[in-house]
């Protein structure tokens, strides 16, 4: 089975005398009500999706991602997992070498941060060397805008794990994804990931994927996203339909994926895969534009990014996807690397089109999104 | 003459919840259910040893853990 980065998978999850001496000693510490991207990430810190983070990262991590797209021993790392200081608290309740209590925003204890640094940081930095620009209409550069600007570093310890009021059926930690794995027999597992609804042309990455592993999981991203993405309800009742209707079941696995989005691109296509492979992915699919936004990345430099580290430091193979479609010259799904088809052979609908036929009730065409799928998001246009 | 059993403590809770597992399952003991799953763990990394079997990337899970695990998944249905 594929190591998890760094060769162990983290456990931060503290039971017994530890958690009881952690609990009681809770109410006494100075706390930071998480935000949802926070909270996602330490329940993913807690059971290895992380690994090798087992906190929030110290400024010596922080600097080195920067700076080079690594974490501080070396390893491949290229986006900031960080808590800030929310913006009004005083940042001098806060102090390296103590501990701050972690809670939710119903106010549940989730952790104990055992805080080892604590600095101010530069949104405009960040913003460019991982975002690669500070456009604050960009999410990403949005989000840092909104939050405050001190961070604190440290080890978790996780008492609670965050409750999700959803899709608990379809939850599982690396180490169930792991165990799951290796009792199918599957030694090569593909993921893939997405935060839209999946249309012909993902459902065609994957069937191209799954013909070259042992099986394939769907790992779609439940985290937060920005509110003009398809809400997540209806993007688990798609996935849910394909599922049912068009792939093998014995060969494939529907797990949610429960971290936030940062809309960082080539920065979080890295981050994707890491996680997976903590997962116990062997292959993550790459397509067009991964984890783009808006005009921000070029269409294929999430797929480039990864020429900086070796195949053996990644630890995990690659499946990059050209633009896929469906051709009408051959009559089956292609995309510009297998079909001779004039742009005008193919069925390729952007975002924006889709919308309308939605809105309006009408059914794409069925060579570019199953019925059922379309069926689905029509009623969630309705709906609104 | 040396002792052919050894004692090993395990946490009482843990102890409590294996009584309940055992429960009409055949195993006459808490002590007969823990040498089984053992064993079986056991027999299971030799055979494996040339690859990184589940219990090493996931080393702070018990065999009791990865059981409940295997519970888990085919309770909601991937086993």
């Amino acid at each position: 089975m594929i190591a998890p980065h760094g060769g162990r998978l983290v456990n931060r999850m503290v039971e017994g005398g530890e958690r009881d001496r952690l609990l009681a000693s809770a109410p006494k510490l100075p706390k930071v009500v998480l935000n949802a991207r926070e909270m996602a990430d330490v329940d993913m810190i807690a059971v290895g999706a992380m690994s090798p983070l087992q906190g929030f990262m110290s400024k010596a991590d922080y600097d080195a991602v920067l700076a080079t797209r690594r974490l501080n021993n070396g390893l491949p790392w290229t986006i900031p997992i960080v808590l800030a200081v929310k913006p009004g608290s005083s940042a001098e309740s806060y102090k390296e070498g103590g501990d701050v209590a972690l809670e939710t925003q119903d106010g549940q204890l989730l952790a104990i941060l055992h805080v080892d640094s604590k600095w101010k940081m530069d949104k405009g930095d960040e913003a460019r060397k991982v975002l690669r620009t500070d456009d604050k209409a960009h999410p990403g550069v949005g989000y840092l805008d909104s939050i405050g600007d001190t961070y604190l570093g440290g080890t978790l310890s996780v008492v609670n794990r965050l409750k999700y009021d959803k899709y608990n059926n379809r939850r599982l930690d690396p180490v169930e994804t792991r165990t799951l794995f290796k009792a199918k027999g599957w030694n090569t597992i593909a993921a893939f990931q997405t935060r839209n609804p999946i249309h012909r042309a993902h459902e065609y990455l994957t069937k191209v994927a799954l013909e070259m592993v042992d099986g394939l999981m769907l790992h779609p991203l439940m985290g937060e996203t920005k509110s003009d993405d398809v809400p997540a309800d209806v993007r688990m009742q798609c996935y849910e339909a394909l599922l049912a209707g068009y792939y093998p079941k014995e060969r494939t696995a529907l797990v949610v994926y429960p971290q936030a989005m940062r809309y960082g691109g080539p920065s979080e296509a890295v981050l994707h895969a890491i996680c997976r492979k903590n997962y116990g992915v062997t292959h993550f699919l790459v397509g067009r534009d991964h984890a783009g936004v808006g005009n921000y990345y070029g269409s294929y430099d999430a797929q480039k990014i990864f020429d900086e580290y070796t195949p053996a430091e990644l630890g995990i193979n690659l499946m990059k996807f050209e633009n896929s479609f469906w051709c009408k010259r051959t009559n089956g799904m292609a995309s510009t690397k297998s079909s001779p088809a004039t742009p005008e052979e193919r069925v390729n609908l952007s975002g924006t089109q889709v919308r309308e036929m939605l809105r309006a009730g009408q059914m794409p065409p069925v060579e570019f999104t199953r019925p059922e799928i379309a069926q689905i998001l029509i009623n969630a246009m309705k709906a609104k | 003459m040396r002792e052919s059993k050894v004692t090993v403590k395990i946490p009482r809770p843990l102890y409590r919840k294996i009584q309940l597992v055992i429960e009409n399952s055949g195993f006459s003991s808490p002590t007969d259910f823990v040498v089984f799953v053992l064993r079986d763990l056991l027999g299971e990394a030799e055979r494996k040893a040339v690859e990184a079997p589940v219990a090493e990337a996931v080393e702070d899970f018990s065999s009791q853990d990865l059981e409940a695990v295997k519970n888990k998944l085919k309770n909601l249905g991937y086993l």
